[in-house]
């Protein structure tokens, strides 16, 4: 299955082997034609210009409309930033202090823009740095690009410097990957990796370029468009299936609305909040759909899942149907899969057919694009037609919202995780870009930060990667918004990538970070308190740096609350603060997050805080 | 997944581009999310640039369902069949070098190479080296009579399959829409 190894031996002063040679004159090309537009097609009188690969590399991001990528330079990538130092008119590089940084860059600016994030590394390290940020880009969904150096293709496979077989090392976190072995294929390889990059179920593509790839010239032709026999995604849901499933809203009374990231890829959140209008239903979001059904709209339930609301999760567990629009059943929503919504008929529309009955068999599967199919639904449920009252479902649903909110005990002495975002959301209304990383303030910024665009909402949700929210913050603050971006963190998470800090200060971003320290790793811990006996095993962090001395170190502004009455002053101080600005929330040292469905427990199962009252601890389903 | 009902064979026929690292993303597809390839077969299609993978895996039907929709997801895989029930032909090829020393069991070998089909490649003084095709069954009954004329050494190819002529009608994943009918 390998195609013959093409050697090469170039030498500076010495003509290009022929065989190289694609030929530099189109048959039919009259003499002296002027030349055009770069790369604008061969099949024109004018011949298509000779560039060397690095040149063609960098004028296909520029064709494909890329303006702005993230990198960080390297021997066998050496050529392609020669090239970016010639165009730093109309191709931005921002460098990165880590190639993980570069790639959670590149993915917070496609979920915040829904365009295509670029991220450019060298080859080895370089490369394999990148494969956390693909991997989550993988199970979030994310559109993006990594273009990465290689060795030599006459060094291939010979162990030299700096050599990575970063191909066969990313196949299984990425959506495709190529090795691009020929001058004359880095074009065609280039579009084609974009296109696979945000259609369909959109993912990371990773370009791997040897250096003297880089080096050879060949004529730069830019394909009109990619023709793939064997990859056509479907995006309108089949008409008999999109039927069966409007049929099923009208007759069921207890049904919900399960919406997950595949809303926010889709651009489908005008349609998903027509949809609950018209057939009056109750929607929870799962993490990755957070923002994509206004938080404040009488009809949202809060997110479900591990860390969901009691009314979202019950609302699952006790309905008799489900409708999943772009989510997939992740084990954090359903929890115990055989004992998952046993009555519920569901209905599941995804763009990606293989996550269709993978952990839950579903009754009316419809595969494809979540605003076509919403479109379709619409299309069959007349604006005339009455919503249904669903007074019973919904009395029972108000009831349960009464009973168990959202609620902790707020303290004096010390500052309450939840107090921190309730102000937050107070002075920002959810407006402003969120990014988080993973743990304990991941779950409190989803409960109680009411993001208002689910493109506003930047969260690690598949992979769960600890440094993801800095890097992310960066990719965004570099979208086009002219308002702060947030980044939620923890005092673990944010050690992950601290060194992106300088990114930050470099490009003067409006990132405004916020850690959330309780000098712990906190959901670690909280697991450890809950299953594992107190025995806090490596959680504690011995030694833990002074947060606001380094921000200052930086160059950023440093910020610091440690009691309740400073906090709101601290925020309000550090959100007005152009610039970079870390803000030191110290935060109660034990909270635990609640609710919680413990792993492995049914979603019925839910742990709820010590303010709720005991015997209602609901353990099993009524 | 405490009670796994039981799992059984399943043959699946896969057409993909004859690019680099494409078998590598099939192979790895199975290990990666614990499918198991119980044999493998590939060479050049009918069709150019075209290679047909035949591997043969173990599952229930809902495993299956999602090796065929993971393997259909792959951007260079242009076909999937889940070649099942009577709808396909399938071969495999087994060579063994049999001693069979005594007259009694080269007696005996004639006899299981009448039987089976099977016939001589190569013979010396001391030892007949034969071959057979047959579906993976009929290798096992092959293998079971020539096994105590004493073999010297065997080795099997995996199954190859197709579906017999005009045969359109099995399982090829329709994803879009696999119980619109109902």
């Amino acid at each position: 299955m390998q195609s013959p190894r093409i050697a090469v031996a170039k030498s500076k002063d010495a003509p290009e082997p022929a065989a190289r040679r694609a030929p530099s004159t189109p048959a039919g090309a009259p003499p002296g034609g002027q030349p055009g537009a770069l790369g604008d097609g061969a099949g024109e009188a004018v011949p298509a210009p000779r560039l060397r690969g690095a040149r063609i590399i960098v004028e296909a991001l520029i064709k494909e409309g890329v303006n702005l990528i993230f990198g960080y330079p390297g021997g066998a990538i050496l050529h392609v930033y020669d090239e970016l130092y010639k165009v730093q008119d109309r191709l931005r590089h921002v460098l990165v202090r880590h190639e993980q940084g570069a790639v959670h860059a590149a993915e917070g600016y496609a979920r915040a823009t829904g365009k295509v994030g670029v991220a450019m590394v060298t080859s080895g390290p370089g490369a394999t740095n990148v494969v956390t940020g693909l991997a989550n880009a993988l199970m979030d969904s994310t559109p993006i690009v990594v273009i990465s150096g290689q060795v030599a293709t006459t060094l291939i496979g010979n162990d030299a410097f700096q050599e990575a077989d970063i191909v066969g090392i990313t196949r299984p976190c990425t959506k495709y990957n190529y090795l691009v072995k020929r001058v004359e294929d880095l074009a065609p390889t280039i579009k084609e990796a974009f296109y696979l990059a945000r259609s369909g179920r959109p993912g990371p593509v990773l370009i791997d370029i040897p250096k003297d790839v880089t080096a050879f010239e060949a004529p730069f032709i830019w394909p009109e468009k990619v023709e793939l026999a064997s990859y056509k995604p479907t995006v309108k849901g089949h008409p008999l299936q999109v039927k069966k499933a409007v049929d099923l809203m009208r007759q069921v009374d207890k049904a919900v609305l399960y919406i997950g990231g595949g809303v926010v890829n889709a651009g489908a959140q005008p349609e998903v909040r027509e949809l609950a209008k018209r057939l009056n239903l109750p929607v929870t979001p799962t993490l990755m759909g957070l923002g994509s059904f206004p938080p404040d709209n009488p009809q949202s339930l809060g997110m479900l899942g591990m860390h969901g609301t009691y009314t979202a999760n019950m609302a699952m567990a006790k309905a008799d149907l489900i409708i999943n629009i772009g989510a997939r059943f992740d084990d954090r929503v359903t929890g115990r899969v055989d004992k998952f919504a046993v009555n519920a008929k569901k209905i599941h529309v995804d763009i990606d057919p293989s996550n269709v009955n993978k952990t839950v068999n579903v009754d009316v599967p419809i595969v494809g694009d979540a605003k076509h199919v919403l479109e379709q639904m619409l299309d069959m449920l007349p604006q005339s037609e009455p919503a249904p009252a669903r007074e019973a479902w919904w009395a029972e649903l108000r009831e349960m919202q009464r009973r168990y909110p959202l609620r902790y005990k707020d303290r004096t002495d010390t500052i309450m995780p939840q107090r921190f975002f309730e102000e937050l959301a107070a002075l920002t209304k959810g407006k402003y870009i969120c990014t988080t990383d993973v743990g304990q303030h991941q779950m409190w910024a989803a409960q109680y930060y009411p993001v208002a665009d689910g493109r506003n909402w930047l969260t690690s949700g598949g992979l769960g990667t600890m440094g993801y929210g800095l890097p992310a913050a960066v990719g965004a603050a570099l979208s086009g918004t002219n308002e702060p971006v947030l980044c939620v963190s923890g005092d673990g998470s944010f050690q992950m990538c601290i060194q992106e800090l300088a990114t930050c200060v470099q490009e003067s971003l409006n990132v405004k970070i916020l850690i959330m320290n309780n000098r712990f790793l906190g959901m670690v811990r909280q697991w450890q308190e809950l299953l594992y006996d107190r025995r806090y095993s490596e959680v504690g962090l011995k030694y833990f740096p002074d947060f606001v001395k380094i921000a200052e170190a930086y160059g950023a502004t440093g910020l610091r609350a440690e009691k309740p009455e400073e906090l709101r002053a601290v925020l309000e101080r550090g959100l007005n603060t152009p610039g970079t600005v870390l803000m030191d929330i110290i935060v109660h040292k034990e909270s635990n997050v609640f609710p919680m469905i413990p792993g492995g427990a049914a979603h019925y199962e839910i742990l709820l805080g010590p303010e709720d009252d005991e015997d209602a601890q609901p353990r099993e389903l009524a | 997944m405490s009670s796994v009902p039981p799992s059984s064979r399943h043959i699946i026929s896969i057409l993909v581009e004859d690019r680099y690292g494409e078998l590598a993303r099939i192979v790895g597809l199975f290990s990666g999310r614990g499918y198991n390839i119980d044999s493998l077969a590939v060479n050049q299609s009918i069709e150019p640039g075209m290679s047909r993978v035949v591997l043969t895996t173990r599952g229930d039907a809902q495993v299956v369902e999602q090796i065929l929709k993971q393997v259909n997801k792959l951007v260079r895989v242009h076909k999937v069949r889940h070649l099942v029930g009577e709808g396909h032909l399938e071969r495999e090829l087994c060579v063994a070098t049999v001693r069979a020393g005594s007259a009694r069991a080269r007696e005996e070998l004639e006899r299981v190479i009448k039987l089976t089909g099977a016939r001589v490649l190569a013979y010396s003084a001391t030892s007949f080296t034969v071959e057979a095709t047959g579906t993976s069954n009929d290798i096992e009954q092959f293998i079971e009579l020539v096994r105590p004329l004493g073999v010297r050494d065997l080795v099997r190819s995996a199954p190859i399959a197709l579906s017999r002529a005009g045969a359109e009608g099995e399982a090829q994943p329709e994803p879009a829409s696999s119980s619109a009918a109902e």
